[in-house]
């Protein structure tokens, strides 16, 4: 394999949920990306996005019944979506784990911690009883749990939630697996936990030259860790770049309202928030138009195309929007929610 | 409220270690506040030492202002916030809202004197009845507190209660299910408003919300408190949110508070360690702003509020910790500025960069 080529590339993911009298719900709408060795992918959304859906997809984890999985996710250039079940399994937990939001759900309450990391590799690298518990002591103490040889015979229910995280993580890197998903890693923990959850994560992309995708729907986190961004919004991906590129100059609507409305440590404090007005229930199907216009300040009826591309816009930026926000990042104009009095702070300063 | 005797004696407690009185225009004055919980452990489950959820608390929120309360899970914020509208039963020390001590009323009393302070909870799908239409939620605290009779003048208020917090009149027949976040966050806030108090405490009031969400409800909580003159103590741990709407911050550390300040003083000079490491923690949605920040990384986890630490709460986990007194005197809250206190033996050395992050 060529080491410029993405380590994972997702090619026109679909996910359709149906059950019986119902109408089909399209979570996740033909999205693509990669993610490469060494780099962070951002996936951001709100809820009802399809960020966790697209991830629950390429590691196999949805329900088999009422779901229809369709595109490609390759893996090394062999596709996931296509494996049998045994496949897969040998297949997670090696080259792909995975680290989810609640860790008290992910661990099992009445299995010592140690035994956890251990299961895991003597599954899949057939270590002996001892060594994989010196690997696990090992692990624990590199994900910065102090007095691990201690901490591997206790229960998830003996630790802190910012310790259960820690395990969670020395659980998936037990196989030094080629790509982590991490769905929402820090949601659960607070912000001086955070940044040190964060910081592990980002050095284990940086000194093992992990691929890890990240989905989160905060961006005060994106902002510091990632390579490049991939905004969703209702089962699509709407805009695409680098890190930089895509905060300093946000095209499709929707980002440029994210990021407008989030009230910053740094900004202006007396200049009142935009909001993007409804919620991220009122959408209309991308079949009909754009998903965001019940919610866009720009929207019109060019906006209401069953067929909006994503449009190249510049190096490695793309976006699906009709109307793109202008440079520097504006107010949208008065919403219907509020009527701004006062710019917002913008987004493309340098630091204040 | 002519029940109510006003009983400002209470106010000036022995125990509340802060010597200074309230401001005049105080509507809630916290003073020596402690809730301990009795601790689990020993043959049958008591016995334990007490978990120490707020252990000796002094705030004041001045009338039509917002004190924001921040700290993380476990500092004791909620139950602060608790315990000043008496949902938790204070252990020791004064609340006094508006001249009446709250903490030594009975039971009748603190009813009628409820109907002036009300909550805001973080989850509203889990603080209104998921079985109670939207009608009949805004009604029930009106027939409580018998602010109303007649139907008709019910549902005028009802509707004037939705026009309030920006939702149609057409919701009252719905049920909270169908509403989104924050639309049932709305209606949390309504619900609060309908007997029309003055204080309000909202605990996390926008966390359980999308974030292209959280500055509606930002932003309504600030017309209402412009158009209804509403007192507001805003419990969060984002310091970001709590810097919007707050015109005073406290922090929060372990049961204790360790900082508080006016305005924007504590974003602009942090001067309690732990503050400072908050502060350096939150992520800012900026690549350059976070590409240039040197980033202080806490080490540890919060200790048991059971078993606190000896000294100051935040020494053991302090990168400006010093040999001396950190581990043997509790720092007590002094003035660094006007109006910016700190409980900090070494705030002077750290502000000036004499003493550097270890």
């Amino acid at each position: 394999m060529n080491p410029a080529d993405p380590l994972l590339s997702v090619r026109d993911l679909e996910v359709v949920f149906s059950s019986r009298g119902r109408a089909d719900v399209r979570a996740v709408d033909g999205v693509s990306f990669d993610v490469r060795a060494g780099q962070v992918m951002a996936l951001v959304g709100e809820s009802g996005s399809g960020k966790s859906v697209t991830s629950l997809a390429v590691t196999g984890l949805l329900p088999a019944r009422g779901v229809r999985v369709g595109g490609q996710a390759l893996l090394r250039g062999r596709d996931l979506l296509a494996m049998g079940h045994r496949e897969l399994e040998g297949l997670r937990g090696r080259e792909v784990a995975m680290v989810f939001q609640d860790p008290m759900t992910s661990l099992n309450p009445v299995i010592p911690v140690g035994l956890q990391i251990t299961e895991v590799l003597r599954r899949h690298t057939g270590a002996s009883r001892a060594s994989a518990k010196e690997r696990a002591v090992e692990l624990l103490g590199r994900v910065g749990i102090p007095d691990p040889r201690r901490r591997v015979g206790e229960y998830p229910h003996q630790l802190s939630g910012g310790m259960r995280q820690r395990v969670m993580i020395a659980v998936a890197l037990a196989c030094d697996p080629a790509l982590l998903i991490a769905d929402e890693p820090t949601t659960a923990l607070d912000v001086t936990i955070q940044a040190q959850v964060i910081e592990l994560l980002a050095s284990l992309v940086r000194e093992q030259d992990t691929a890890m995708l990240l989905i989160t729907h905060d961006l005060g986190v994106v902002a510091g860790v990632c390579d490049e961004v991939t905004v969703m919004y209702s089962g699509r991906v709407v805009e695409r770049a680098g890190r930089r590129e895509l905060f300093a100059r946000p095209r499709h609507r929707y980002t440029s309202g994210l990021l407008a409305s989030v009230p910053r440590l740094d900004g202006d404090r007396s200049a009142r928030l935009v909001p993007i007005p409804g919620t991220p229930r009122d959408v209309v199907p991308w079949s009909r138009a754009c998903a965001f216009a019940p919610r866009c300040p720009a929207a019109d009826s060019a906006c209401a195309s069953g067929h909006l591309a994503l449009v190249d816009d510049g190096p490695a930026h793309v976006h699906r929007c009709v109307h793109p926000a202008d440079e520097p990042p504006a107010a949208p104009s008065a919403t219907p929610e509020t009527a701004p009095t006062t710019a917002p702070t913008t987004t493309t300063g340098a630091p204040s | 409220m002519s029940v109510i005797t006003p009983d400002p004696q209470r106010s000036s407690d022995p125990g509340a270690r802060d010597a200074s009185g309230p401001p005049a225009d105080a509507l809630l004055t916290v003073r020596g506040l402690e809730v301990h919980y009795p601790g689990r452990g020993g043959l049958l489950g008591r016995g334990g030492a007490p978990v120490r959820a707020v252990d000796g608390v002094d705030l004041d929120v001045v009338r039509g202002t917002t004190l924001g309360l921040v700290g993380e899970s476990g500092c004791g914020k909620s139950t602060l916030g608790r315990a000043v509208l008496r949902l938790s039963e204070p252990t020791a020390g004064s609340v006094v809202f508006d001249g009446t001590d709250v903490t030594a009323l009975e039971r009748e009393p603190l009813r009628l004197l409820r109907r002036r302070m009300q909550m805001v909870f973080q989850d509203p799908m889990a603080s209104l009845d998921p079985r109670q239409s939207v009608q009949s939620l805004l009604v029930e605290p009106l027939v409580a507190h018998r602010l109303t009779d007649g139907r008709s003048e019910q549902e005028a208020r009802v509707r004037e209660l939705l026009d309030l917090v920006g939702l149609p009149s057409s919701a009252s027949g719905k049920y909270p299910h169908e509403f989104s976040g924050g639309q049932r966050q709305r209606l949390g806030i309504a619900r609060a408003l309908a007997v029309e108090p003055d204080l309000v405490v909202a605990d996390e009031p926008v966390s359980a919300l999308d974030v292209s969400v959280q500055a509606q409800v930002i932003n309504l909580l600030e017309d209402l408190q412009q158009r209804l003159g509403l007192t507001y103590l805003v419990i969060a741990h984002d310091l970001a949110v709590v810097r919007h709407i707050a015109d005073a911050v406290a922090v929060m550390y372990l049961g204790t508070v360790v900082e508080h300040a006016e305005g924007d003083d504590l974003y602009t000079a942090p001067a309690h360690p732990y503050t400072i490491a908050l502060m350096s923690a939150i992520p800012v949605p900026d690549p350059v702003v976070e590409d240039a920040r040197e980033r202080i990384i806490l080490r540890g986890d919060l200790p048991s509020p059971a078993a606190p630490p000896s000294g100051c709460r935040f020494h053991t986990r302090c990168p400006y910790r010093q040999a001396t007194r950190c581990d043997t005197e509790v720092p007590v809250l002094r003035e660094v500025a006007p109006g910016h206190v700190v409980a900090c033996h070494f705030a002077e050395q750290v502000a000036s960069g004499a003493i550097a992050p270890a």
